[in-house]
């Protein structure tokens, strides 16, 4: 059994879908703290069979909209005096502003310096158009 | 301040009040000769198209506004560089409302953000053609008295036709419409129109494989072309063609107030020998298109108040 350390002050991303922790590291920026960062990977869930986790020292606030859009199953903990002071659900989110980028050749976007806008056509499917070109986001995104 | 850049940009109710005032244009063209005067429209044609900026144009100067513009993106600071951003930035000072045609999609979309006069989509690549929708209504409407209770044929390529999937979007609004979707299996109607358009509007559709199968059904019959460059192999495209070629024959099997309409140009989808049947509208249609173009010129303009609400969708 692995063991890392719990966080006194800082967030908890718990049960993310096993396989997509690196997914929401990369989208949420995580490499661009200078703080604390775990990410485990595979780790035993009692509902889901594994799950991945990310725990973050010192940070109390994550874009919600962001971990709607990757995983909307995941759980963030608020942690403080290292207990729990928050649970937050996040939400998949209408619109995603300037997180994944539009790869159809033929869109503005491929030549023009605007901001990347995606809406849910699909929120059952979690399929999101880019607003520009209508084309659908890739599960690479 | 309001921009068409989708055909859904506008309600059905402003639609119909747009078409509406197209049809009294059409029918009393000189009471609306100088509403214009003074006005300047732009035509920002970044890619070649003959009919749609003269459509355009004509329009405006049937309306006694000025015209200026540039039809082709080497003609234009584009091929210096310039965004599209600031090209609208700068034709807001020089123009009181705008007609796009770009190459790239969603061009017209990110002109309206940045912009400070109306901005018209005529057309972006392969994604939006809402006035062509428009007019496609408008003859629907004039043809039949309204829009809807009509079984309605698309035919051809229904894969990467853009002028049949801002029709489909727009029909599903109306009451009555049944889709009688033609097409070979190489270019049938995209699944998104299926299941995100057609399915949810509870409207009822079939897909075929021949025209001749369904054409006494059928009121109105849209004709798109085919094109050979879209086939995976010459053989497919030899087999299949002739379904999708509209003859006097097949035109024969064809309810006699049957409107027969094709966004134009034709290559050859279409016998020229059908051009003589009253049926054929496809001529009326574009000259239609003008009158629309007119409704809509003094709607963004807002010289026609009531026509258009204040505020739509913000781009």
């Amino acid at each position: 059994m692995l063991n890392i350390d719990s966080i006194e002050n800082g967030i908890v991303i718990d049960h993310i879908t096993a396989g997509r922790g690196m997914r929401v590291y990369e989208l949420l920026e995580l490499h661009r703290l200078d703080t604390c960062v775990a990410i485990i990977r595979n780790a035993r869930s009692s509902k889901f069979g594994r799950k991945d986790i990310i725990k973050i020292e010192g940070v109390m606030d994550v874009d919600l909209d962001v971990l709607g859009f990757i995983d909307d199953h995941a759980t963030v903990c608020v942690i403080r005096d290292g207990k729990l002071l928050e649970k937050k659900r996040p939400q998949l989110p209408q619109r995603l502003v300037n997180i994944v980028s539009c790869k159809n050749p033929r869109c503005i976007t491929s030549v023009e310096d605007v901001d990347q806008i995606f809406y849910l056509c699909d929120g059952e499917k979690h399929r999101y158009r880019c607003q520009y070109c209508e084309q659908l986001l890739s599960e690479e995104g | 301040m309001r921009h068409l850049i989708d055909p859904l940009d506008f309600t059905r109710e402003e639609t119909d009040r747009l078409l509406g005032l197209a049809e009294t244009i059409m029918d009393k063209p000189s009471e609306y000769a100088h509403r214009c005067a003074g006005k300047i429209l732009a035509t920002l044609f970044f890619e070649p198209s003959t009919r749609t900026r003269l459509s355009f144009e004509s329009a405006m100067l049937r309306l006694g506004g000025q015209v200026l513009g540039f039809s082709s993106a080497q003609s234009s600071s584009a091929a210096k560089g310039e965004s599209v951003a600031d090209t609208i930035r700068m034709i807001s000072g020089y123009a009181d409302i705008a007609a796009m045609r770009h190459f790239k999609e969603g061009a017209p979309f990110v002109a309206a953000r940045y912009s400070r006069i109306p901005v018209v989509n005529a057309g972006d690549g392969g994604h939006q053609h809402p006035t062509q929708t428009l007019t496609d209504l408008f003859t629907i409407r004039r043809c039949r008295g309204k829009v809807g209770d009509l079984t309605i044929g698309l035919c051809g390529d229904l894969k990467f036709g853009r002028t049949v999937h801002s029709l489909i979007k727009s029909l599903v609004r109306y009451e009555g419409i049944r889709f009688v979707l033609i097409s070979p299996e190489e270019l049938r109607t995209p699944g998104y129109i299926l299941k995100e358009v057609l399915g949810p509007s509870g409207h009822p559709f079939t897909e075929v494989r021949r025209m001749e199968e369904v054409m006494p059904e059928l009121d109105v019959l849209y004709m798109t072309r085919v094109q050979r460059e879209r086939f995976f192999n010459e053989e497919d495209y030899v087999r299949l063609k002739d379904s999708y070629i509209l003859t006097p024959e097949k035109l024969r099997m064809g309810k006699a107030d049957l409107a027969v309409l094709h966004p134009l140009p034709r290559v050859n989808e279409i016998d020229q020998q059908v051009d003589q049947d009253p049926r054929a509208l496809y001529f009326q249609q574009a000259r239609g298109g003008v009158f629309v173009r007119m409704a809509l010129i003094l709607s963004l303009l807002g010289l026609e108040p009531d026509i258009l609400e204040k505020e739509g969708e913000p781009c």
